[in-house]
């Protein structure tokens, strides 16, 4: 079959499974959308890229799917680039389409032209820059083989407008392999480290599961419940794991880390042995590496080999897949006598719930005249929001109180934004979501400050009939940099006020959405189930929350994890 | 060119596909990963598909073991080895300017091109252009002795380097 280069692109995509693509057209890439009108994709029109990019990862969030993205060359390349980075550092599956100037052109600084491949070569896992129309179909193949398996990422295909020309034609084929001779991500674990890991597992008094994204990414949770409940060890759930777990179970300990619950900080720093499954060591968990978990031996599971003993030696290191190595783990101690076989750990259940008892997250009771208490907010989202809605966050306070106070009892139910901290991700990435899970709830919980990085698209949701929530909690502030500043720097708020501006409801109104604002706890609920029963267009609500409340706990940078600051009420002396 | 105090070097040859852009993804991952490159040789192997790699390395703050995991990472790269220098035939070229005015010191160069088996490539009125291939540690030494001279002008190749062949048939 004789087909053009732009052809070959939608073929090659259709080929691959892709219901649906961001992005937004211009020169170089202008080609590929001509054939686009007869294609069975659907393309999702973005108000700015960056938008495109972090739909693709909600969307390969919430549905295990790669999320695709699809733009032209130089500013939109370039605009493509903090999405590519956010998905590079939370592994997450996704294929980028970016249009080039024509070959005879590149490296003149033609119009539009940017050096793509290279601007990208540390924000991807891999990319490429087509060079003959042939390719097209070979590459695009294998840059989905390479998004999707072994440790997940961004790849990007850079393809110049000559090869997607009318005139540039090839003949199609379907590819039958891969043309990756360096490339064989590991699968299995050792065997032999599999089970003395499991016998390390059997003689441990003070275990933690320190279970991470890899769990999601590998569609582990099944074999972590399983794993947890065979040996009675308790499990935390790092920011990028949360719904991994539930955190109904009894044995879930909840999130670890700088803003991590007391006792699943305590009890990393406490244990004599840590289980990373999928997780990684980031400094965000181990606070000062020399003091974390001082006593702690390690059996580290990860699909990179390279995350094995980067910040913290393992004592077992399993590279592999770890769905597959928790299997291989559970059927290892099953053998050594499973529940049988776990030595007496009353005293360290003792500790913890002790812990759990003593220092609950906790945030001080609602004052008559105040502003909202972010916490309650997202505990009233919480309430009245059916258990499988998929909840997206920004990055700052409201963050972390959507991860601490929301119940995640599903794994793909939370999606944020972990390695990068990308302002602005939360409402491009709740559409994406919502996009890949139509029939879902989806609740972005945002911050004042992100809302206004990318809320643009809240048109593109509107004109797409794209449901989504979005709860703004609005402190008026960068409220996590005037956290720092309020404790660290003095009070001395240097460029952290918003004041007051824009009016949300209006601005949501003039996009095609539904608005609302709340100002007092009375109409928190009542708005919620407002909002719920919207379903043709998105919804925004602007909670009026208190200026200057507090995420607690909190480990100061480069402090141990030891001097965590619990809520002040827990202080003591 | 000899190496600077405080310096773990160690050799490792890269097998990539030979494909435009390997090298800025090999020389970029070094910068972005804190890694120091002491020195760097490519070519194209026997086997046009593929180019060698030689790199030296600095792993004074870094671990080798990361450095060979990260490269290992690159969709480029087939195959990494590590070299121990101890087991390894290890060979440079070194071409340098050296300053010869007086017949003495042209004199002199000359003898020193014959002990360490060097050429002279090219002659100018009051200069010599010399070459001579051997292992680093030969080349810093014929280095150190042309210095007293003044060297005008001096490049080096960086080293590249093979195991070692096994001496004793292991099946008799
Ligand atoms: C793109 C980007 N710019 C700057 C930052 C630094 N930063 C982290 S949190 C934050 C404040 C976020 O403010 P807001 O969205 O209102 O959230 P809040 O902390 O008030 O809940 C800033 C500026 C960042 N993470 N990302
Ligand atoms: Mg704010």
């Amino acid at each position: 079959m004789q087909l053009n280069g732009a052809q070959a692109v939608l073929k090659a995509l259709e080929h691959e499974g892709v219901d649906t693509v961001f992005g937004m057209p211009g020169g170089a890439i202008l080609p590929v959308y001509d054939p686009l009108i007869e294609s069975s994709i659907r393309h999702i029109l973005v108000r700015h890229e960056q938008g495109a990019g972090h739909m693709a990862s909600g969307y390969a969030h919430a549905t295990g799917r790669p999320g695709v993205a699809v733009v032209t060359s130089g500013p939109a390349a370039t605009n493509m680039v903090t999405p590519l980075l956010d998905a590079y550092m939370d592994s997450i599956p996704m294929v980028c389409i970016t249009g080039q100037v024509a070959l005879p052109a590149i490296g003149t600084d033609a119009f539009q032209e940017a050096d793509t491949t290279g601007i990208t070569m540390s924000a991807t896992k891999h990319n490429y820059l087509v060079t003959d129309v042939n390719d097209i179909p070979q590459i695009i193949h294998d840059a989905f083989h390479l998004a999707t398996t072994g440790r997940p990422g961004p790849v990007l295909v850079d393809i110049p407008k000559d090869l997607v020309l009318p005139s540039a034609e090839l003949e199609w084929y379907t590819p039958t392999g891969h043309d990756l001779p360096g490339y064989n991500p590991v699968m299995d674990g050792d065997p032999a480290a599999i089970a003395q890991a499991a016998r390390m597992i059997c003689e441990a008094e003070r275990p933690v599961i320190y279970s991470g994204g890899g769990i999601l990414r590998s569609r582990a949770a099944e074999v972590l419940l399983e794993l947890a409940e065979m040996t009675g060890i308790p499990v935390v759930t790092t920011l990028m794991n949360r719904g991994g777990f539930p955190d109904d179970h009894e044995l879930c300990l909840g999130m670890p880390g700088m803003h991590g619950n007391y006792t699943a900080v305590m009890a990393m720093q406490e244990a004599d042995l840590l289980i990373a499954l999928g997780s990684r060591f980031d400094d965000r968990v181990t606070g000062d590496r020399g003091s974390f978990a001082p006593d702690a031996k390690v059996i580290h599971v990860d699909i990179d080999p390279a995350e094995l003993g980067k910040v913290r030696h393992a004592h077992v290191p399993i590279a592999g897949d770890a769905k597959s190595i928790i299997a291989g783990l559970n059927g290892a101690i099953r053998s050594l006598g499973g529940a049988e076989a776990q030595p007496d750990r009353t005293a360290w259940r003792t500790t913890l719930s002790g812990w759990q008892e003593k220092y609950p997250l906790t945030y001080e009771e609602h004052q008559p005249g105040e502003r909202l208490k972010p916490q309650a907010v997202v505990e009233q989202l919480r309430d009245n929001t059916p258990d499988d809605t998929i909840v997206v966050a920004g990055v700052g306070q409201h963050q972390m109180w959507a991860s601490q106070y929301w119940k995640f009892n599903h794994p793909y139910t939370w999606i944020n934004s972990g390695g990068l901290g990308t302002m602005g991700y939360a409402v491009p990435a709740a559409i994406g979501a919502q996009v890949g899970q139509p029939d879902r709830m989806v609740w972005a919980v945002d911050g004042d400050g992100c809302f206004q990085m990318t809320c643009q698209e809240l048109t593109t949701a509107a004109l797409e009939k794209i449901p989504v929530k979005i709860a703004i909690l609005n402190n008026s502030y960068l409220g996590m940099v005037r956290q720092w500043q309020e404790l660290f720097y003095d009070e001395r708020y240097s460029e952290t006020h918003l004041d007051t501006l824009p009016d949300f409801k209006m601005m949501a109104e003039s996009m095609g959405c539904v608005g609302f604002r709340v100002d007092s706890p009375e109409e928190v609920e009542a708005t919620i189930q407002k909002a719920n029963e919207v379903d043709d267009r998105p919804v925004v609500v602007d909670f009026r929350t208190l200026e200057d409340e507090k995420v607690y706990p909190m480990v100061p940078a480069g402090a141990s994890n030891s001097e965590l600051l619990v809520d002040p009420s827990q202080r003591e002396g | 060119m000899s190496a600077p105090e405080n310096c773990d070097l160690h050799t490792i040859v890269v097998l990539v596909e030979n494909k435009s852009g390997v090298l800025a993804r090999i020389a970029g991952l070094f910068s972005r990963r804190g890694f120091n490159i002491e020195s760097l040789a490519v070519a194209p192997t026997d086997d046009e598909r593929f180019s060698r790699i030689t790199i030296v390395v600095d792993v004074s703050s870094t671990s080798i073991d990361q450095v060979v995991k990260q490269l290992d990472k690159l969709v480029n790269v087939l195959e990494i080895r590590e070299l121990d220098p101890a087991t390894s035939v290890e060979r440079e070229l070194l071409m340098v300017t050296v300053a010869a005015a007086t017949p003495e010191s042209r004199r002199e160069i000359i003898d020193l091109v014959q002990i360490f088996d060097a050429q002279v490539l090219n002659v100018g009125f009051k200069e010599l252009m010399v070459s001579v291939a051997g292992s680093p540690r030969r080349l810093d030494d014929f280095e150190a002795l042309l210095g007293r001279y003044g060297i005008v002008e001096m490049q080096r190749t960086g080293k590249i380097a093979l195991s070692e062949l096994v001496k004793v048939d292991p099946t008799a």
